[in-house]
């Protein structure tokens, strides 16, 4: 009987080993998505006011979401065709490597180190953001250089971290760091006075600040410590699949450069005298295809979600509580660093 | 007939030797290929995400800060440190949990036998309280209490102003002493002098069947010579009280709250545990026993030192040990609050800014390995050495 035992957890674990061989070839994102029938996306757990949050109705809303929802559309026809799978930022990274996860649309800078050490690519960049802090007003402090012996609340294994540590060396100041590991709980600890600051990028401070009781009671300082140019990412496996992505965010923004937005979208389609918008929109050539994507791949998109500027409104500008300025997020035209590559 | 008898004696014994070896060497050789497998799968899967294994990151800088660490960690140091830091940080916490919670645990074991009504029925309370929340619920409930009920650093709670409460943990003052060194070895020779005395004491009754007055001259030792060396010596004792600068305390020792709270979450949580497994095991021992020590006129106290506890002990041990395990383990729940012991900011931090996952991953599952076969270690040899010898 022992050894009937024996030979029984001996098989089951043979089966087990041998029943997880290397992963089903990963060349082939698009495929695969194709083939599942929805995007996988990593956005930011679901209390990033703005960025992606559960409303009060279920439905996910937000910056990265919608982003989502535009890759979805344009690869899918179909906007709802999205599975959104909240990530820590901690395991982010992880998750996009071994495959649970298509893509991430969620607040990660852009680093060369990232770039060149996790054989990861970012597909463009969405926001370009800098690192802030948010204090109490209570507290007289006016800028970044008064805050020599803080206590500062910040994310695990984010550059704010690196760029904290440098910005505090290079001024001979010292603080204590409190490491959260997702912004509510940053929030919650600086609410509570764990923490005197909370550093993290100006557009996550902005949303953090309506996530407070009562928002009148904290200041931004002035400083901005370092570069945050964030953007979807996704493996280097799939080129294909990389330059969807990337052109979903540059049909985003030359949408708005053109003037095509949610409302008019199919009326363009049909009647655009300009060349430009014609095969942006399919109506000439054959752009869709060299994609691999439908005829009209950026109308259904554009449908689903608006242009750049009206993704940007509606969860993190004026027409949400946000109220983030657009600042380097202008088009190129407005003096800001939108620019999308020419569709020939 | 005849033949096959034969054959069949001549062959069994055999067969059972050689079945013996083959179901030895099949399991080998099974776990053998799973591991092959495993290794090839690893190596597959990296290769095919073009991803290498290496520890060479280790010694590449962190640039990242430490909120709280027993050794000194600065943005400067590497990776290794950083998981030196970790390590350290995930012993103190066991290390606090595993004796606050075996001291609670005793002291509620033994209380819910107490013959008081009023001492057993509470500790029952407390027992059947606090094993039911699950551990995650006591570590956040602590937590909030500590960060959200206590004042900021500008309104800390004072004692006698040395010591302050806050919501930033609690501020102590650090002594220090000039010639420490030769108060330090006064206290050292101290304590082999009080150990000598004490065995002298044991060994006198045994021959006699009197006692020395052993614990009261053990305290005149312990306290004296070092009190008498910093008097002739003239060592200065100073006090560094923490002082209010800026945002927050800065001097003397300060104790992070998460720290405190992961550590009482631990010990209070366990030692409910603790005290059930101190209840069987007193239970276990036989009644005849506790009515022969009675017999021979022993006080509780004496009874349950000298006769019930060193035999309760063998049962607990075991269960004990387990219980430590699951507290070592149960200190990774500090990423929940943000204490930086080795999940956070080793498996979690450094694993984030380097994406070395494999690597981290197997080296924390080491460290927590090593730590258990410690405890599991220490118990065995404490085990052997307090068992009874049946006559």
């Amino acid at each position: 009987m022992r050894h009937r035992v024996g030979e029984i957890v001996c098989a089951a674990a043979m089966a087990a080993l041998l029943a997880v061989p290397a992963a089903a070839g990963s060349n082939g994102t698009v495929d695969a998505i194709k083939k599942r029938g929805e995007v996988v996306c990593g956005v930011s757990t679901g209390q990033s006011t703005g960025m992606s949050t559960l409303d009060n109705k279920g439905d996910w809303q937000g910056f990265e979401v919608d982003f989502c929802r535009a890759l979805a559309a344009a690869l899918l026809g179909d906007a709802t065709k999205v599975k959104f799978a909240p990530l820590e930022f901690k395991v982010a990274f992880a998750s996009l490597q071994s495959g649970a996860v298509d893509l991430l649309a969620r607040t990660a800078t852009w680093t060369f180190s990232r770039d060149a050490e996790l054989n990861l690519d970012w597909a463009g960049i969405y926001i370009y953001d800098g690192q802030g802090f948010m204090v109490a007003k209570k507290l007289n402090v006016s800028s970044a250089k008064e805050l020599d012996g803080a206590t500062i609340c910040l994310t695990g294994g984010s550059t704010t971290e690196l760029n904290l540590a440098d910005y505090f060396r290079t001024n001979g100041m010292s603080y204590t760091p409190i490491v959260g590991n997702a912004r509510e709980q940053n929030q919650q600890n600086l609410e509570a006075g764990r923490c005197d600051v909370y550093t993290n990028e100006l557009g996550g401070l902005a949303s953090s600040r309506t996530a407070m009781k009562n928002p009148d009671d904290w200041v931004l300082l002035p400083e901005v410590i370092s570069k945050e140019p964030t953007g979807p990412v996704v493996r280097q496996d799939d080129p294909r699949f990389r330059d969807i992505v990337y052109w979903t965010l540059a049909t985003l923004i030359a949408a708005e450069e053109l003037g095509i937005k949610q409302a008019n979208v199919r009326e363009m389609a049909s009647s655009s005298d300009n060349p430009e918008v014609k095969r942006i929109l399919g109506t000439t050539g054959e752009f869709g295809a060299m994609l691999g994507l439908s005829k009209d791949w950026a109308v259904r998109m554009i449908e689903a979600t608006g242009n750049y500027g009206e993704i940007f409104d509606r969860n993190l500008g004026q027409g949400s509580p946000v109220k983030l300025a657009r600042g380097l997020n202008r088009l190129w035209t407005d003096g800001g660093l939108l620019y999308a590559p020419p569709f020939r | 007939m005849n033949g096959r008898s034969e054959i069949r004696t001549w062959v069994s014994p055999n067969w059972r030797w050689l079945r013996g070896w083959l179901s030895q060497a099949s399991v080998l050789l099974l776990l053998g290929l799973g591991a092959v497998v495993a290794t090839q799968n690893l190596s597959d899967n990296l290769a095919m995400r073009g991803l290498s294994l290496g520890f060479g990151f280790l010694w590449q800088q962190a640039g990242f800060g430490i909120g709280f660490s027993i050794i000194s960690f600065t943005e400067t140091d590497t990776y290794w440190r950083v998981f030196a830091v970790g390590v350290t940080n995930t012993l103190v916490a066991a290390g606090l949990g595993i004796v606050f919670a075996t001291v609670l645990g005793f002291a509620i074991g033994i209380a819910r036998l107490a013959p008081n009504w009023s001492v057993s029925r509470l500790a029952l309370v407390y027992v059947e309280l606090v094993r039911n929340l699950p551990l995650l619920l006591h570590v956040l409930v602590w937590y909030n209490l500590l960060v959200r009920a206590m004042p900021p650093p500008r309104e800390g709670i004072s004692v006698a102003n040395v010591a302050f409460l806050t919501n930033r943990g609690l501020y102590l003052p650090a002594a220090s002493a000039s010639n420490g060194g030769v108060v330090f070895a006064a206290l050292v020779v101290a304590v082999v002098v009080t150990l000598f005395w004490v065995y002298a004491g044991r060994v006198h009754q045994y021959r006699t069947g009197r006692q020395r007055p052993v614990a009261a001259v053990s305290a005149v030792i312990l306290v004296g010579l070092p009190l008498l060396t910093a008097l002739t010596f003239g060592a200065r004792f100073r006090i560094e009280v923490p002082k209010l600068h800026g945002f927050n305390f800065i001097g003397g020792y300060s104790v992070a709250p998460e720290l405190v709270a992961l550590v009482v979450a631990l010990a209070i949580y366990n030692a409910s545990f603790i005290a059930e497994l101190v209840r069987a095991s007193i239970e276990s021992v036989n009644r005849g026993q506790r009515d022969a020590a009675a017999a021979l006129g022993l006080r509780r106290g004496q009874m349950l030192r000298l006769v019930i506890i060193p035999q309760a002990l063998r049962v607990l041990i075991p269960p004990l040990s387990n219980q430590y395990l699951q507290l070592l383990k149960a200190s990774s729940l500090a990423t929940v609050i943000g204490y930086p012991d080795l999940m956070n900011v080793f498996a979690g931090t450094a694993l984030n800014q380097t994406g070395r996952a494999v690597e981290i991953m197997l080296m924390t599952m080491a460290v927590y390995l090593a730590i258990s076969a410690a405890i599991a270690l220490a118990s065995g040899i404490f085990n052997h050495l307090t068992r009874i010898v049946e006559q």
